[in-house]
């Protein structure tokens, strides 16, 4: 029996519980299990089974105190090496934090072990979260459990968020913590069949996830059902006066969202999301995502985001400028690793130079550049200029409708080594995805079927902000109408 | 502007000096800009710093509202615009006491922008002293490289702490204006009590631009004199830096524009880095932050809880007190000096008590090197001496001698009075008889004078008033006096 307990739901997990069919600590040994059984794909950077166990004994004790329980109460969870982690090593999948262990606890991690979650370790990712295949992580790439129709090779699982991704699909874990600043929580959802939310920017607090890019990086969940994600968030969300771009907006019960209703709903189709040379399995699962909502009475309409093609240039300028400001404090000094040096700047540049990987370089180069005297008017501020444009699109657009519906990514998972040579077709995964970043606006990827070699396909919903309700809803209705029960091979 | 005393002799001719000041002063808060850790100075090394301060990962910064209302104070104090909304951007930059690698300042959108100082120079000539900005930004730490030979130690307990950047026109033409500025600017800031002013501590640091042209050319090219820490040292470092200019102009040669340092002990500024190596800050406002949006009606409540500062403090000295300008300048300069001032003169003559205060406490003081605060007289102590003389108990010459003594023994007046039987004597019979035994003892010189030599007269009065001991009253002793000579 409970060596299936690693195949429910979070709802699923917490009903089981709540009959006592299982204890807290067998859900966690489960996963524990799970975890050992399929190291191969790397997806753990640092695996926590005694702070599991006793974390879940102490639920069970609750549970068996009849004290108040949190909403994820004895539920195993994976965390994304970007949340700061009191006492477990933090690394953000770069060797420059390799052994560093922060004396303090992420907001949103604080807020989940408080809700009564279960820590199972913290999983592997992009290095500081550049990247959508994994690839750049110091503690190596992170195996796709999925696998294409007749074809061993091994798949990349997106990133930044690949180890989440992995571990949620691959049944190491109930759900993930995960982080998006342009695409990084729905590529790899979308990439493995999994759902994942990135709520609107300010929805959960900041403080304590290792800095990317400050005005685009925000928190949010990784799970096999959008419900599962609706319990996640609403754990994870809420006020915190520690982060000064954190919202003091209160949060709703999500799962109450899961209406299966969305008649008269307007759902918005936006006509510069169709790219030339667009896969044609792609733009079918788009049309018949659009069928589904309409006949579940929703109103379809093509709507305009005319400035959609400046997206990915400016997200290229704002996301390098702010991480050549945020990695910055990576300077061998307090923390970290530290190569010596004859001199400070001596010892700066060789500690950078062997503690950053070559994407991260890259965009402290670029960032560095574009925010350089004679530079910033043509580069930032440009980039700048045209983040409110962008804006000004969505906040037209959602005149007329009440989400937007896209692809996720424009194509499936792909291999180890392909999309590597060139960094522009690698950025190129996130161009759906990185509009909702620069305008702070939710976004959610549910799974809407498979390719044909047989790999998983997302679709997205973009929402106005802070209506994270109106993604639940209209995901939950594509999510059951898509019933996509496809499972990757062996796991 | 280019008044004539203010030039320099070269040898080509007279030279202006053009100088504008920059002045970092640390907030008076508890805590600091954008953590929570304390800003006490002197504490041990390194325990007043917050993850924040430290810049660990994933830290964020809040700001600080008192910082902020203290912003708002010094720009109301400075009657300069405030800036309803204004933005912090980072300031880039690698150094090992710098731990985030940028500095959180206001670039473009400072919460305070132009405002004024008035500045008193001598002969009552008043100066308007253009504020071109002030705004906050966060200390970086402090390197320590004297404690051990091939290593330097960080100390962050700086790192964070508040601090208002207040920059000026280039509206200064000497040293002794700048020196005006500093002072009057730490005065303004002191009566607002948003900055303690202390340079010795490193709580107001000053960066000085300095700049030479013939009268009528136009601006010459400027060279930056960093943290400077004291006015007589501001004073002498523009002294030499426009020597040193004038001198490479006089030659044909070409001002480099540059950072300097300044160095007290060779008495010259030597070059720190030259335009071409400064650093390109990469300034972008700092996503972590929201732009800082302040409410009207709580500027106007802090407005409306200024203090009177030394303008109009000097201004009603003069019109509520009769004060001469020059002591209303004295008096009013310094908070501790006219909240002193106006205790002593509640109920007194305002004018012999601006007298007592201006010269003999302040007299006094210079010569133990004592701030008023740590006066040895209290003011309710001098007001009981002053009391004295206006009752006739004592003479002002008397009273000179007792608050010599109440400066040294802290005793009140009073009682000296009495110890050492100082009490005026107003008895006439006592002076008569006094004033009969000297005429009786120089009956030469009172034959002189009725011969018509008046200038006597002193001679006389000095006598009999060492005959009384000094006690004798002034203006009765000199009546009979007269009286008795005139025979």
């Amino acid at each position: 029996m409970s060596s299936e307990l690693n195949n429910l739901t979070i709802a699923g997990a917490l009903e089981g519980l709540a009959k006592k069919d299982f204890s807290a600590v067998e859900l966690a040994q489960a996963h524990l299990r799970a975890m050992e059984k399929h190291r191969d794909l790397n997806a753990y950077i640092v695996e926590t089974p005694e702070k599991a166990l006793s974390m879940a004994k102490a639920s069970d004790e609750r549970r068996a105190k009849r004290e108040k329980l949190g909403a994820l109460d004895g539920i195993s969870l994976a965390i994304k090496d970007l949340f700061c982690t009191d006492g477990v090593q933090t690394t953000a999948g770069s060797h420059i934090l390799e052994g560093f262990k922060p004396p303090y606890e992420s907001t949103v991690t604080a807020n989940l072990w408080k809700a009564g979650a279960v820590m199972l370790g913290k999983v592997n990712m992009d290095e500081f979260a550049m990247g959508s295949s994994n690839l750049t992580s110091y503690f190596g790439g992170v195996g796709n459990p999925w696998r294409r129709r007749g074809d061993n090779k091994r798949l990349v699982p997106g990133g930044s968020s690949g180890g989440s991704a992995s571990a949620v699909s691959a049944r190491m874990a109930l759900g993930a913590t995960a982080t998006d600043t342009g695409g990084s929580i729905r590529q790899p959802a979308a990439f493995t069949g999994t759902v994942g939310i990135k709520p609107t920017y300010g929805r959960c607090s900041r403080w304590g996830i290792v800095a990317f890019a400050s005005s685009l990086d925000q928190a949010g969940p990784m799970a096999r059902s959008v419900k599962d994600c609706a319990i996640m968030l609403g754990a994870m969300a809420g006020h915190d006066p520690k982060d000064s771009t954190s919202v003091d907006l209160p949060v709703s019960d999500y799962t109450k969202a899961l209406t299966g209703d969305v008649r008269g709903l307007r759902v918005g189709i936006p006509k510069e999301y169709r790219l030339d040379g667009m896969s044609p399995e792609i733009e079918k699962l788009w049309h018949e995502g659009a069928e589904w909502l309409k006949k579940a009475g929703a109103e379809i309409k093509e709507v305009s985001l005319p400035h959609t093609k400046y997206a990915l240039p400016t997200y290229y300028i704002i996301a390098p400028a702010e991480a050549s400001s945020n990695l910055a404090r990576y300077d061998g000094v307090r923390f970290g690793l530290r190569v010596p040096g004859e001199s400070l700047d001596d010892m700066y540049e060789k500690t950078r130079a062997e503690g950053f990987g070559k994407e991260v370089r890259r965009r402290i180069m670029i960032g560095t550049y574009v925010l350089s005297a004679g530079y910033y008017d043509a580069y930032y501020l440009k980039a700048q200029r045209l983040r409110s444009l962008i804006a000004r699109d969505f906040d037209i657009a959602f005149k007329d409708v009440d989400v937007i519906l896209t692809p996720s990514t424009p194509s499936a998972a792909f291999a180890e080594g392909e999309n590597t040579d060139d960094p522009i077709q690698m950025y190129l995964n996130d161009v759906f995805t990185v509009t909702a970043n620069l305008v702070g606006l939710p976004g959610i990827s549910v799974p809407g079927g498979l390719d044909s070699q047989g790999l998983p396909l997302g679709l997205q919903l973009i929402g106005r902000a802070f209506d994270e309700e109106a993604l639940f809803r209209v995901g939950g209705v594509l999510e059951s109408s898509a019933n996509f029960t496809a499972k990757p091979a062996g796991y | 502007m280019s008044d004539e005393k203010n030039l320099i002799e070269g040898r080509t001719g007279m030279w202006e000096v053009i100088l504008g000041l920059e002045v970092h002063a640390q907030v008076i808060s508890e805590a600091k800009l954008f953590s929570g850790a304390s800003t006490k100075f002197g504490a041990d090394p390194n325990t007043q710093v917050s993850l924040v301060d430290a810049a660990f990962p994933g830290m964020l910064p809040v700001i600080n509202k008192y910082c902020v209302e203290q912003a708002v104070r010094t720009g109301l104090g400075l009657k300069a615009e405030i800036n309803l909304k204004s933005v912090f951007d980072r300031k880039n930059y690698f150094y090992a006491d710098l731990p985030a690698g940028y500095q959180i300042s206001q670039y473009s959108q400072p919460i305070v922008g132009k405002g004024t100082i008035v500045l008193d120079m001598a002969g009552g000539v008043k100066r308007h002293i253009g504020i071109t900005r002030l705004h906050l930004e966060q200390d970086a730490g402090k390197s320590l490289h004297d404690q051990h030979p091939t290593k330097s130690y960080i100390d962050l307990n700086r790192s964070g702490v508040a601090l208002m950047e207040i920059v000026s026109e280039p509206d200064l033409r000497s040293s002794e204006e700048a020196a005006a500025y500093l002072k009057k600017l730490r005065s303004i800031l002191r009566y607002l009590g948003t900055c303690d002013g202390n340079m010795e501590e490193g709580s107001m640091r000053c960066d000085v631009n300095v700049s030479v042209r013939k009268v009528g050319d136009p601006l010459g090219t400027r060279c930056e004199i960093k943290n400077v820490n004291s006015i007589r040292y501001v004073q002498q470092a523009i002294e030499h830096e426009a020597r040193r200019q004038i001198e490479i102009l006089e030659e044909g040669g070409s001002i480099r524009q540059e950072t300097r340092l300044y160095d007290p002990s060779k008495g010259e500024t030597r070059s720190m880095r030259s335009k071409e190596q400064a650093h390109d800050y990469r300034y972008f406002p700092d996503p972590d932050l929201l732009p800082l949006v302040l409410d009207p009606n709580w500027v106007s409540e802090i407005k409306a809880t200024l203090p009177e500062l030394p303008d109009e403090k000097r201004a009603r000295f003069i019109s509520q007190y009769g004060l001469s300008d020059y002591d209303a300048g004295v008096l009013s300069g310094e908070k501790e000096i006219a909240e002193y001032y106006e205790t002593v003169a509640k109920g007194r003559d305002p004018k012999l008590v601006a007298n007592w205060v201006s010269s003999e406490l302040f007299g006094q003081l210079n010569k133990v090197g004592k701030w008023i605060t740590d006066s040895p007289v209290s003011a309710d102590a001098l007001g009981g001496l002053i009391d004295l003389i206006a009752d006739n108990t004592i003479s002002g010459r008397i009273a000179k001698d007792v608050f010599a003594a109440m400066f040294e023994t802290g005793k009140p007046a009073k009682q000296i009075v009495e110890e050492k039987g100082l009490r005026q004597v107003t008895d006439t019979g006592a002076i008569d008889a006094a004033i009969d035994e000297i005429m009786a003892k120089n009956a030469d010189k009172v034959a002189e004078y009725r011969g018509g030599k008046d200038k006597l007269l002193g001679f006389f009065v000095g006598q009999v008033m060492k005959a009384t001991g000094g006690k004798a009253n002034p203006a009765l002793l000199n009546e009979r006096l007269k009286a008795k000579l005139a025979g």
